[in-house]
């Protein structure tokens, strides 16, 4: 059983989204050419999401990836409210103050954020007004803090990060008179989020991350070659210091069971995450929750479950780390992932393959013949699979759809190869998650017209 | 691996044959690159400096010795036949479409072949062959036309089956073959051999060859050539010859007044490959496969196999030099489909080892013709250059024309086509030329179908009217860088069709045309005729009449107001332009002649008008908006626009008038038509083209106007026995030998140019005589339809060639004119061409291989002039036009 080409390519293009930041006067003066961004699912229902807006009472555009587990709850919470909190975060005083008034006398508010949606991405309705309520008292406790400083791009995704986490703990805790909302901020809290989250303004670019996705830089060298920038940390157990900082926020003799089989307490592989409150919450805290929460939760076997070795909770935080990148002009693009791509490809093959699909240039490395005893039919062949690598670019009008085919169709050769991706996406459902993780990709075009200008 | 390379292209002997000519010129060879010294000092002047060492340079110093020039010096940057020639796949064939290049090639193939014996240097020379392939019907046609004109000149050339192609390269897949051409006599060689052995015998008769020595640029005097500047030192000389090849544009360009030449350089690739296990023959023929775009010939027991892919790579677009060519990178990517095609059409070469893929620039022109002749601005400064990958071809027949031109002053063969003189300072854009290449390079081997055109460097000169037109669906052609109507395609007619109009066969316009010409007819059309160069000749005193009394072969002493048709004739009385002139005032003509030669006639006036301060020539082409009205009811329009009487009474054929149409003063009307129909041709000042043009329509709407294009125009004018200066008339044929002896005054009292042959040939009879023919049984639907250029037979004998034709949709025939001469059935010897003999006799003209009987006429159908305005209209049917 295959899938044709165009079967395929409708498996893949399903979620592809492309934004364009839009020309004023004939002319883009963001430092922000557009993203693309797409999907593809390995859960049904997938727990990946993404989101990207642009904010409008301060400059920049945040863009972030979430990877979901337990559950798509959290994520899709996250994905709903972090940018909000982070946008608060950065407002100056006299906007928070207008926008409280606003709402203090009903009149309209401005507006916080444009979102770049894809139709597929939506947000809940029925907790829409639980969630504001939540983001107003944010934002009241900032106007009554009134620092008067400038607010720092770091300390404000780091608070809003912080904040939201907290609100999403609050929120379960305190329950909802809607059993409809009372059921999802329960489940929200109990699932869990990484996220990594980056803020655009000029040539400032700050990478927030909690968790394993991962958010990569693309950067031109002067051979016109393409190399591979981390803006993240991996929270997990292949971090040595991330190993080292949960060892030290517990006791000694906790050491051995905090991380076993590369897990924290040996069941979670993201060592940050929103929601999770299995791994904040003390033992009385969640036994008294589920007790007194709705009959759903209570028929969960998970949701009951203590850890083991749960001693000294918490042993999880959303806090992020937060990486601050001057723009230069041969920083090209930025690639956000979870890390369904970064296990399947190596990040120099992401910069490759990305930086080559949007110069349309394939710096393959050009064939000589040299003294090598080659026969035109070897070379025949050569140069045909050549072609099929190259055909593949423009079969795909969206960077993040090209790297997902590259993720899933790659053969050993670093060719796609149509057989093996028919074969990874006509996977049945069950079994699709033992092959693949849900992929979430953004990929953000800088302009380096503008960048250079700085 | 360049160096290595050219030693095993070159043969041995080399060496044993180069000290011959070395010696004379003083200094060793030696292989490695260290810069020698110059022994011998350059001398401090030469009749002839050639620059270039490549093919070209080599053979026009062989060709100019050998006619007898003595002090020539021939200048190589770096070392003889180290640039394209190097890397020439060293295939001469004549395969070629057009026939001046046929001879060319021909030629060189007779040269090449006897230079061994002559020089004692190897040029590697093997006849091998060549196949050239045909994957479909309309490639098979192509060849047979080749074929059939090859056949007439006496080169052996058969259309063969697939099965014999088989038969003469066991390695050819003949699958999806529908027949082949096979040219016995066509012949390999090392063209850098070849390129020595030329110099090896100019050397020997005197010419002093200098390596290592570049051209910074010419010097020019008073437009004429005073000498070069070298890096070793300043030498004089009277003529100049550029064969620098790809570097010919730059140092055209190097001096203070440029000569433009038009020539840009591609990527040009092919592959060598190490022998066969069974090593291949070196009798085996060279294959040229155009629908898959490859050629292929043996090589040293391999193959050497390259092409013309469709996507080419062009270079030095900014003009960066270097001494010699370095070898560029090889592009396996870039030569992936021409390797397909290869492996195709011999799959069993699959196993075969590579060696190398070369990649050298190859320089390309315009219109895909090399480029010879003399500079319009610069006498004795001669260009042979851009050979589109055929220099080894025409190598040999190129430098002979060059060194006949320079010593008679004039080829011995119609050379228009590969003129300088074609193109003007505007094919000299680098853009332009970029642009262009990219479309050429591919079209080497594109099928060539009639009435094809470039779709590069279009748009470039336009009629103020163009957008009018084009909104009206206008269908467009380029000559000289205009823009011409070919014809309107009608609202509601099917578009995509029409771009399929591509076929040797009965074309989907035919219906359209066949409208436009009924109403030239019968009603009045409109066609822009902008593009025609127009020149304005005055003087304070008799001195414009003087002179063009002495360059014209007309009677131009008319009265003013009158319109004069007359050759522009050469020394040996033909035809370097065909123009009408009209007699603005007693010292001032204002002249009308083909589009194309506006820089041909420029130079050969400015080169032969006294130079008097008081003679003013001016080139007034872009001044006028030219738009012909055509057929009877032109004049009732004209005349309602201007309030004037316009009947033949009070505005006679032939005459010339400022008057007002519309609202617009000062418009020329002069009443000519190009096609022998009644009407008007309206010169307007630019400014008032759209007034004039909204004006005409409007009031030729109730006389049922039309706008027209030039396919009708050609229609009209071939059916008339019109002949076209260009297509029909060329510098080697009279008015004598094309029936317009009226158009001669010989007893005009003053001596004009060429005057002395045309007396000669009125006593003694002409050798050539241009006739109509009329396709009797000739199917319009079915046949192949004739372009130019085919075959005529009489009474089964070959007399010549036809030289343009149209259908005529009065006649419902075809017709095509050409010139018939006389052959002795014995000797061979050209003889007088009689009435009797073009009467008496059976004619058939061969369409590709195709014979179709034929009428002979020698003076048009007077029953088509239905609506004759005078007696001497006749007249009009010496009248020129494209």
């Amino acid at each position: 059983f295959y899938l044709t080409p165009s079967q395929v390519n409708s498996i893949l293009k399903a979620n592809e989204y492309s934004f364009k930041v839009p020309e004023f006067d004939g002319k883009n003066v963001s430092s922000v050419l557009g993203f693309d961004s797409n999907q593809l699912p390995a859960n049904a229902p997938i727990e990946d999401r993404r989101s990207a807006a642009t904010c409008l009472q301060t400059r920049g555009m945040l863009l972030g990836v979430f990877d979901g587990h337990a559950g798509c709850a959290c994520a899709q919470a996250v994905s709903e409210r972090l940018f909000y909190y982070i946008a608060v975060s950065l407002l100056p005083h006299e906007t928070l103050l207008e926008i409280e008034n606003a709402v203090e006398n009903g009149r309209a508010l401005l507006p916080i954020l444009q979102w770049h949606k894809h139709p597929n991405d939506y947000f809940s309705k029925e907790a829409s007004k639980l969630y504001f309520n939540s983001l107003r008292t944010y934002w009241q406790e900032l106007i009554d803090l009134n620092s008067g400083e400038t607010t720092d791009v770091r300390e404000a995704l780091i608070n809003a990060f912080k904040r939201l986490d907290n609100d999403i703990s609050l929120e379960a805790q305190v329950g909802d008179a809607n059993s409809f909302l009372n059921y999802l901020v329960l489940r929200v809290a109990f699932s869990g989020s990484t996220a990594c989250v980056a803020h655009v303004d000029g040539v400032d670019l700050h990478v927030a991350n909690t968790g394993d996705s991962r958010a990569m830089l693309g950067v031109q060298e002067e051979d016109g070659s393409w190399s591979a920038v981390n803006l993240s940390y991996d929270h997990n157990a292949q971090n040595e210091h991330e190993v080292e900082r949960v060892k030290m926020e517990h006791p000694k003799s906790e050491e051995k069971s905090l991380v076993k089989q590369d897990r924290l307490l040996g069941l979670l592989m993201p060592f940050r995450a929103f929601g999770d409150v299995k791994f904040k919450w003390s033992i009385e805290l969640q036994k008294r929750v589920v007790e007194s929460g709705p009959d759903q939760l209570n028929d969960n076997e998970y949701t009951k479950f203590i850890p083991p070795n749960y001693y000294t909770p918490p042993y999880l935080t959303a806090e992020p780390e937060v990486i601050h990148h001057k723009l230069r002009p041969q920083d090209k693009f930025l690639v956000l992932a979870t890390d369904g791509l970064w296990e399947t490809m190596h990040r120099q093959d992401v910069a490759r393959i990305v930086g080559e699909y949007l110069t349309g240039v394939h710096h393959q490395q050009p064939i000589a013949v040299g003294g090598y005893k080659v026969t035109l039919g070897q070379m025949h062949g050569l140069l045909t699979e050549r072609r099929a690598r190259i055909s593949s670019v423009f079969e795909d009008q969206n960077a993040a759809t090209h790297l997902i085919r590259h993720a899933v169709g790659n053969n050993e050769f670093g060719t796609v190869d149509h057989e093996r991706l028919s074969k990874m996406l006509s996977l049945p459902e069950e079994l699709a998650r033992m092959y693949r993780d849900d992929i979430t990709i953004i990929v953000v075009q800088f302009n380096s017209h503008v960048i250079g200008a700085y | 691996a360049a160096r290595m390379f050219l030693r095993l292209l070159s043969d041995i002997q080399w060496r044993a044959a180069h000290p011959k000519w070395r010696r004379m010129t003083g200094s060793q060879r030696s292989t490695s690159s260290t810069a020698e010294p110059h022994p011998v000092s350059l001398p401090a002047q030469a009749q002839v400096v050639i620059c270039g060492g490549g093919i070209m340079g080599t053979s026009v110093a062989y060709h100019l010795s050998k006619m007898g020039f003595k002090d020539i010096v021939l200048l190589e940057q770096g070392r003889l036949a180290a640039g394209t020639t190097r890397f020439c796949a060293g295939i001469v064939s004549t395969a070629r479409p057009v026939s001046i290049e046929l001879k060319m090639a021909h030629y060189s193939n007779k040269l090449y072949q006897q230079l061994e014996q002559e020089t004692g240097v190897q040029t590697g020379y093997m006849k091998t062959g060549s196949i050239s392939l045909a994957q479909t019907q309309d490639r098979l046609i192509s060849l047979k036309r080749i074929a059939s004109s090859l056949n007439v000149m006496g080169i052996p050339c058969e259309i063969i089956s697939p099965k014999k192609v088989l038969q003469l390269h066991p390695l050819i897949n003949i699958h999806d073959l529908v027949g082949a051409m096979y040219l016995p006599e066509d012949a390999l060689v090392s063209s850098a051999n070849v390129s020595l052995a030329l110099a090896t015998a100019a050397s020997r008769n005197g010419v002093q060859i200098h390596e290592r020595t570049s051209v910074s640029h010419v010097t020019i005097q008073k437009g004429r050539v005073t000498g070069v500047e070298t890096d070793r030192g300043r030498i004089q000389c009277e003529y100049f010859v550029n064969c620098a090849g790809q570097w010919a544009y730059e140092l055209g360009h190097s001096g203070e007044e440029p000569v433009h030449i038009p020539v840009h350089a591609c990527e040009h690739f092919y592959l060598l490959t190490h022998p066969l296990q069974e090593p291949l023959s070196s009798s085996l023929p060279t294959i040229v496969d155009p629908d898959g775009r490859i050629y292929i010939r043996n090589w040293q027991g391999g193959i050497l196999s390259g092409g013309f892919e469709k996507n080419p790579k062009p270079l030095f677009t900014e003009g960066r030099n270097q001494l010699e060519i370095q070898n560029l990178q090889e592009d396996w990517d870039h030569f992936g489909p021409l390797l397909s095609a290869l492996l195709r059409r011999m799959p069993g070469l699959e196993a075969l080892q590579i060696m190398q893929l070369v990649n050298c620039p190859e320089s390309f022109t315009p219109d895909m013709r090399c480029i010879m002749g003399e500079s319009p601005t610069a006498r004795g400064y001669f260009v042979l250059a851009g050979m589109n990958s055929a220099g080894i071809s025409y190598g040999g027949g190129a430098g002979k024309y060059l060194a006949e031109w320079i010593v008679n002053g004039y080829p011995s063969e119609n050379v228009w086509p590969l003129d300088l003189k074609r193109f003007g300072t505007l094919q000299s854009s680098r853009t332009f030329l970029r642009h262009r290449v990219m479309e050429v390079m591919p079209l080497m081997y594109d099928l060539k179908v009639p009435r094809w055109d470039f779709q590069t460097g279009r748009q470039l000169r336009t009629s103020p009217l163009y957008d009018r037109l084009d909104a009206q669906g206008a269908r467009w052609m380029e000559k000289h860088g205009f823009e011409r109507v070919k014809y309107f395609v009608p609202p509601g007619s099917d578009l995509l069709d029409l771009d399929h109009s591509k076929t040797f066969y009965k074309p989907d316009w035919f219906d359209i045309v066949g409208s436009e010409v009924k109403c030239c007819k019968e009603a009045v059309c409109v066609i822009d005729m902008s593009s025609f160069t127009k020149f304005e000749i005055s003087s304070t005193g008799d001195q414009a009449l003087e002179s063009l009394q002495y360059l014209f072969s007309n009677d131009l002493d008319v009265p003013v107001g009158h319109v004069v048709h007359t050759g522009m004739l050469n020394e040996k009385g033909g035809y370097e332009n065909d123009c009408s002139i009209a007699r603005l005032s007693k010292r001032s003509f204002f002249m009308i002649s083909p589009t194309d030669q506006q820089v041909h006639c420029w130079a050969w006036l400015k080169n032969r008008l006294p130079d008097d301060s008081n003679l003013v020539l001016e080139d007034v082409t872009w001044k006028y908006t030219a738009l012909n009205l055509i057929g009877p009811r032109a004049v009732d329009v004209l005349s309602e626009l201007s309030y004037a009487p316009m009947t033949a009474e009070h505005f006679p054929s032939l005459f010339c008038k400022e008057m007002s149409v519309g609202y617009a003063n000062g418009i020329r009307v002069m009443s000519i038509t190009h096609t022998g129909e009644p009407g008007f041709v309206l010169y307007i000042p630019i400014e008032y083209a759209l007034h004039v043009y909204n004006e005409v329509m409007n009031m030729g709407q109730k006389y049922g106007i039309r706008n027209a294009g030039y396919y009708a125009l050609r229609s009209l004018r071939i059916e008339k026995f019109f002949a076209f200066w260009g297509q029909d008339l060329d510098a080697f044929t009279t008015p004598m030998e094309c029936g317009r002896e009226f158009q001669v005054k010989l007893d005009k009292g003053i001596e004009f140019l060429g005057q002395e042959v045309l007396l000669e040939q009125k006593q003694n009879g002409v050798y050539k005589r241009f006739t109509m023919f009329i396709l009797e049984d000739h199917d319009t639907d079915m046949d192949l339809w004739p372009w130019w250029g085919e075959p005529i037979f009489r009474n089964g004998r070959y007399v010549g060639k036809t030289t343009s034709s149209a259908y005529s949709y009065t006649l419902e025939r075809h017709v095509c004119l050409g010139f018939v001469h006389h052959f002795d059935e014995k000797t061979g010897e050209e003889l007088v061409v009689t009435t009797d003999f073009i009467n008496q006799g059976e004619y058939e003209i061969d369409i590709a291989g195709q014979r179709f009987q034929a009428k002979a006429k020698l003076y048009p159908f007077s029953s088509l002039f239905t609506q004759r305005r005078r007696k001497d209209e006749v007249e009009l049917s010496g009248y020129q036009r494209e």
